[in-house]
């Protein structure tokens, strides 16, 4: 059965003067399922969710969230999300109890009710212990975890996460990567925007590829995979007679293509898992040494780099 | 409900963060306190005169001017005024500083004056007391001034029936014409009586000058927000755009009203201010806040950053202080620079508590209330206009 969506955004288009920012960007987040928006710095991502949560007036289309209109003069229809904004949004001169206590008022909460919330999602980021201090006097990773605390406390059924790990250490990185999974797995709808493929691949069930303002791919990894052919690349780092050998190996089933290289043959392969057999007992038929094996299945850094022609990080 | 819990946050940030004690509460009322011992002190020193007068003629003229004109200043404690047997010594006494001015009445003063002759009266002022020598002279010249009306009076009746006149024709006329009503009189305005005391006045001056700073706390948060990040948290959220602009105001005017409350008090309890009518003291206030937040708006409205918005507004600030007159009485100076001194809210709340102080009640207080919330409401209408572009992420 097909779940329903949470979030519809059609034909979203955002112009500053003459730079057209985001151009005709429609993409849908059902219940429980995490989307990411994959892209460099400036391809178009936090002006796309800007729009989505409706801090920014867009020029063209239309956002809903559980069927309701977002626009940036809307009110209720906002409650159903939790923002976490990329650059950290808190009040350092409050504590992060009152920082939370704040942002849940503003959604509604109250009284006992709020208080119970606050302590849960200070449980939840691993700030119980420092609920009652300053939130300026965190360090990076806990103000971080507070940013995303803020965006969970009224239990939204749509969280943005704008870039949310840039800047992290490595730890607090996977203690909120843990938490989007945790978050997903609940039944909540996530957009998560990053330029890290590694997230992307790791967290979202389905991937936007984002430049220029335009999505250019959009599917699970293994579709967007198969849009550069589903071919591994393995690497055997051999000695021997190995122009010799390529024959031999071009014929072993899921070989598609066998280059020599610098004391290495190197094979184009649908299939790595299946076929590695094969090719290690032809390469020693064919009387070479195998010293290591190497095999790069492609990602979405090859299939934005397919895509775009550039690589993520330029 | 949303601006009650933007204000409240904003509240407690601005009591922990202790900018608000500085700037609303301890700044106003030290400089109030450093105003009033500076200049009230000197107000109170600045018309203390000690004059000599050397009545060489003791001539019925001569006397008036002596027993009916300085007396009765002295007597009223005006300034002070002694007696000296010769001009000589008079005038030494004023070179030496010994008094502030001498009258030297030389003798034939009242027989010149009588007979339409050349009678002299001379002003002598110590060097280092100007401000004496102007008061002894504008005395003098008031006294020369009647004597000159009578004698021109008898010249032109004698002129019209020309003979030799006695002392008692003299006199008849001179009676007949002071029995006759006066064709100008001057009346005394209450100008005077309106005037605040120096420790009042400097109170009030640093209470208003220091509400247009106290207030931006409040507006200025707008900036600090968008600075911070969490502009972007307050327009995500399930709230009215209005209700986070009303909710910078609400704190404006809590603080500002809480600094003016404070200071009123304080400067009452402490430096003895007085404010007069409570309930119109009370409309002043409310209105001077309105006022000091419409100007701030204009500033939230234009400025790009809180520091930036922060500079703006001081500059504001104390150029409507200095124009309005919370640091001197600026509209003294007449012309054009009292007009521009009525456009400041400053200058009406300052001559408003001045009828106040004369036993006003609150009513007297409406017209300088209304204009200065008015101002407010215009200057903070305009700035609506722009507001928007400070409400964005």
């Amino acid at each position: 059965m097909e779940r329903r969506p949470v979030l519809e955004a059609r034909g979203l288009r955002k112009a500053f003067k003459d730079l057209v920012a985001v151009k005709d960007v429609s993409f849908s987040i059902a219940e429980g399922e995490t989307y990411g928006l994959l892209g460099p710095n400036g391809a178009g991502k936090t002006t796309t969710i800007s729009m989505a949560i409706g801090l920014l007036e867009r020029d063209a289309g239309e956002v809903l969230v559980d069927g309701r209109e977002i626009r940036t003069t809307s009110t209720t229809a906002k409650a159903a999300i939790g923002y976490v904004p990329q650059d950290i949004a808190i009040y350092p001169d409050l504590t992060a109890r009152e920082n939370l206590t704040f942002f849940g008022s503003l959604y509604g909460m109250t009284g006992k009710a709020l208080g119970e919330r606050v302590d849960e999602v200070l449980e939840t980021i691993g700030l119980k212990e420092r609920a009652k201090d300053r939130s300026g006097e965190f360090s990076g990773g806990m103000k971080r975890r507070l940013n995303i605390g803020i965006g969970l406390l009224h239990r939204p059924r749509l969280l943005m996460l704008d870039e949310p790990t840039v800047g992290v250490d490595p730890q607090s990185r996977n203690a909120i990567l843990e938490s989007v999974e945790r978050l997903s797995a609940a039944g909540m709808a996530v957009l998560y925007t990053t330029h890290y493929m590694e997230e992307a691949e790791r967290l979202c069930d389905r991937v936007a590829i984002i430049d220029q303002g335009e999505i250019k791919a959009e599917g699970t990894r293994a579709e967007l995979v198969s849009l550069v052919g589903e071919r591994d690349k393995v690497r055997l780092a051999a000695s021997g007679q190995l122009a010799a050998a390529l024959p031999v190996l071009r014929v072993v089933a899921g070989v598609e293509e066998a280059t020599v290289g610098e004391e290495s043959i190197e094979l184009l392969v649908a299939g790595a898992d299946r076929a590695l057999a094969p090719i290690l007992a032809a390469a020693a038929g064919a009387g070479i040494s195998v010293h290591s094996v190497d095999v790069d299945e492609p990602n979405l850094e090859a299939v934005f780099l397919h895509l775009t022609g550039k690589a993520l990080r330029e | 409900m949303s601006a009650i819990r933007i204000a409240l946050k904003d509240i407690r940030q601005r009591l922990r963060d202790r900018s608000f004690y500085l700037w609303g509460i301890a700044a106003p009322l030290g400089l109030a306190a450093i105003f009033s011992l500076l200049f009230g002190n000197l107000a109170a020193g600045a018309f203390d005169f000690t004059f000599a007068v050397a009545d060489e003629d003791r001539g019925p003229q001569s006397r008036v001017f002596v027993e009916q004109v300085l007396e009765p200043l002295d007597e009223a404690g005006v300034f002070s005024v002694r007696e000296v047997a010769s001009a000589g010594a008079a005038e030494t006494q004023a070179e030496k500083g010994e008094v502030d001015a001498a009258f030297l009445i030389p003798a034939g003063f009242s027989a010149a004056a009588t007979s339409g002759g050349q009678a002299e009266l001379r002003v002598v002022a110590n060097v280092d007391r100007p401000i004496a020598g102007q008061a002894g002279r504008a005395i003098a010249g008031q006294f020369a001034a009647g004597i000159n009306a009578v004698g021109t009076a008898l010249r032109t009746y004698f002129a019209l029936d020309p003979h030799e006149p006695t002392q008692e024709e003299v006199a008849a006329l001179a009676q007949a014409a002071q029995a006759q009503p006066e064709l100008l009189t001057l009346t005394e305005t209450a100008a005077g009586s309106k005037e605040l005391s120096a420790k009042t006045y400097f109170a009030a001056g640093m209470a208003i000058l220091f509400i247009f700073l106290t207030v931006q706390f409040g507006v200025l948060g707008l900036l600090e927000e968008r600075q911070n990040g969490t502009m972007g948290r307050l327009l995500a959220a399930p709230i009215s755009r209005r209700s986070i602009v009303a909710g910078k105001a609400l704190t404006s005017f809590i603080l500002g009203l809480v600094s003016m409350v404070v200071l009123v008090v304080g400067s009452s309890l402490l430096l003895g201010a007085e404010w007069g009518n409570p309930l119109g003291v009370a409309i002043l206030v409310l209105a001077a806040v309105i006022a000091a937040m419409g100007v701030m708006f204009v500033v939230a409205a234009l400025a790009r950053t809180p520091e930036q918005a922060g500079n703006l507004q001081a500059v504001i600030a104390f150029v409507l202080a200095m124009l309005g007159g919370s640091f001197f009485p600026i509209a003294q100076a007449g012309g054009l620079l009292e007009r521009v001194s009525l456009i400041t809210p400053h200058a009406w709340f300052l001559r408003s508590l001045g009828d106040l102080a004369t036993g006003g009640g609150p009513g007297a207080v409406f017209p300088a209330a209304i204009y200065i919330a008015l101002f407010g409401l215009v200057t903070g209408g305009l700035a609506q206009l722009r507001i928007g572009k400070v409400l964005a992420p």
